[in-house]
């Protein structure tokens, strides 16, 4: 065993057991960040936050909630809204949380596009995150199912038919998915355990993963500069930080990430107390009901676009191009064959392609919320799914001819 | 290494291996069955539907294994298909009112005879015909035995065996 002295203080005793001052220094005050970033790099750090709230707020409606067919509407309508001291403001936090998280998540995603921070040397970085995207919409869709409202019902039906494979008419893997022929008592309390416990520790594991990734490549900036990190390091310990390039993740990058986080806070809760309908979908509030069909059936907003790829298409074609809308973005730091890790308005015929698919995803997002019967709409709608699918195959041949770009010119 | 040692740490090293796999896949198989549908569910999967009060051209909405049935009689001037149920001299159209795209429940429009879904459009003829829309197929016809004027949904009878064997459902 190795040699212990008398701790002076509580810090010392737990640095000889625990080496928490080699973790803050590694973790905190020696993990480099380069000082050319904006606001949008703190949005890592409000998802953190965001999901630190949702699983607060999910144990406190877990300690009413009843996973049962004939019990779990009115444990949440009844019991959670109305005799829980203060249970709405839990729901209320859950729900705008839940639809939010979708919201940063989409800017996080998109930030990372736009500045290439997926490209090569990062491409873990950016597996792990669609992993956490994935897992997230997961998350989101068995909570979906928990009120046990006619939409929770319905997309339960609708998005485990999926499973069927089509013209495959695999309906066997449909009942042992749902444990019962239609949604029922099994279905519910199998997508609670998934909700409540697998898929949150899959979450955190990968937020995990997620921040392991970012320690040897190290953040991305705005101008996709290369930083000799140990030099600037150094720089900094010596006394000149402004000469540095980089600064401290803790407490000097941290204060600014506070700070938007306060931002943040002020938009999420101005949400909760004032706005929180945008959250609940009018159609839940009925109970579910299995020999009645909403008259259009449609998911939250942040699954419209990809629901919208799989809508206007015939069964097994729809989807296909379903199956490709969730996985296409998995593929991106191997389809962008650019040289060039640099902001989008530096990158040519990039920049077109990063604003075509994000007004795209926006068109695809109204479009889905709108029933199918006008045909000017569901028109559109077959564009803009086609034009998604054609923004691979165009990525990969405008980044192939893609000139590198002079650094430091 | 000699090689003694090393042939019996191979030895160790299949055994170890033989025996996670075996574990393995008993955990595997003990998993899938656990998800599956519970005997209480799969007894409660028979219904009887007593077709003698049916009218014609209007459309009975049962429930078997918490799905919708359509039971709809067929007046004079609808189209006879192979696809009905012929009791005596009337014939019945027996579906699961699942549209075949992604299972939403069609509604029936009496005066053109026909279902349609509101989610994607898709629309199906009395006989259960897609005639419109993404759905892939016809509305399927559960398992049925004729027994009198009654239908027992979930038992395969030989009318019902005739219309799986002549491809007529899934």
């Amino acid at each position: 065993m190795a040699h212990f002295e008398k701790a002076k203080n509580l810090n010392e005793w737990l640095d000889q057991r625990l080496a928490i001052n080699t973790l803050k220094r590694v973790l905190n005050t020696e993990y480099w960040i380069p000082k050319d970033i904006n606001f949008l790099w703190a949005m890592g750090m409000v998802l953190a936050a965001t999901f630190g709230i949702l699983v607060l707020s999910g144990i406190f409606l877990l300690m009413y909630y009843k996973p049962d067919t004939n019990l779990a509407f009115d444990s949440v309508n009844y019991t959670i809204m109305s005799e829980v001291g203060y249970g709405w403001l839990w729901r209320h936090i859950h729900g705008v949380g839940a639809s939010i998280v979708f919201l940063i998540i989409y800017i996080h995603m998109f930030t990372g596009i736009y500045y290439g921070s997926y490209k090569k040397g990062r491409e873990l970085i950016w597996l792990s995150g669609m992993a956490l995207f994935v897992a997230f919409s997961a998350e989101a869709f068995s909570g979906y199912m928990l009120p046990w409202g006619q939409m929770s019902y319905w997309a339960g039906m609708v998005i485990t038919n999926l499973f069927s494979g089509g013209s495959l008419e695999a309906y066997g893997l449909v009942e042992w998915i749902r444990g019962d022929y239609v949604p029922g008592d099994a279905f519910l309390t199998r997508f609670f355990m998934l909700h409540v416990f697998l898929i949150p520790l899959v979450i955190i594991g990968l937020i995990v993963l997620h921040f392991g990734t970012l320690r040897i490549p190290h953040v991305n900036n705005q101008e996709g500069a290369e930083i000799d990190f140990k030099e600037a390091a150094d720089l900094w310990k010596s006394g000149k930080k402004k000469e540095s390039k980089v600064i401290p993740f803790s407490p000097v990058f941290l204060s600014k990430d506070v700070f938007v986080m306060g931002v943040y806070f002020i938009l999420f809760f101005y949400l909760v107390f004032y706005n929180f309908n945008f959250a609940m979908d009018p159609v839940n509030f009925d109970p579910a009901d299995g020999l009645k069909t909403p008259a259009h059936i449609y998911p939250e907003w942040y699954f419209l676009w990809s629901y919208e790829i799989l809508r206007p298409f015939g069964k097994d074609a729809g989807l296909i191009a379903f199956g490709i809308a969730q996985l296409a973005l998995f593929f991106l730091p191997f389809i962008d064959r650019s040289p060039n890790v640099a902001p989008a308005h530096k990158r040519g015929l990039f920049q077109v392609w990063f604003w075509v698919l994000l007004v795209d995803m926006i068109v695809l997002t109204a479009m889905g919320k709108l029933p199918p019967t006008d045909p000017t709409f569901a028109w559109i709608g077959l564009v803009s799914a086609w034009t998604f699918l054609a923004l691979g195959p165009i990525l990969f041949i405008i980044t192939m001819f893609e000139k590198k770009i002079e650094k430091g010119a | 290494m000699q090689e003694k040692e090393k042939g019996r740490r191979d030895f160790m090293g299949m055994a170890l291996g033989a025996c996670a796999a075996v574990g393995g896949v008993g955990a595997l198989y003990a998993a899938k069955r656990t998800w599956d549908p519970l005997p209480s569910v799969k007894a409660a999967g028979f219904t009887t539907i007593d077709l003698s009060g049916a009218q014609e051209n209007v459309l009975v909405v049962e429930k078997w294994r918490g799905k919708p049935i359509f039971v709809l009689k067929k007046s004079e001037d609808m189209q006879a298909d192979d696809r009905d149920i012929v009791i005596g001299t009337a014939r019945y159209h027996v579906s699961i009112g699942l549209c075949t795209h992604l299972g939403c429940i069609p509604a029936y429009e009496k005066e053109q005879h026909k279902f349609k879904c509101a989610c994607h459009g898709g629309e199906f003829d009395a006989s259960g015909h897609q005639i419109f829309g993404p759905p892939p197929s016809p509305l399927e016809i559960p398992p049925f035995k004729i027994d009198g004027t009654k239908l027992v949904l979930g038992e395969t009878g030989p009318e019902y065996q005739k219309m799986l064997d002549a491809g007529l459902t899934v």
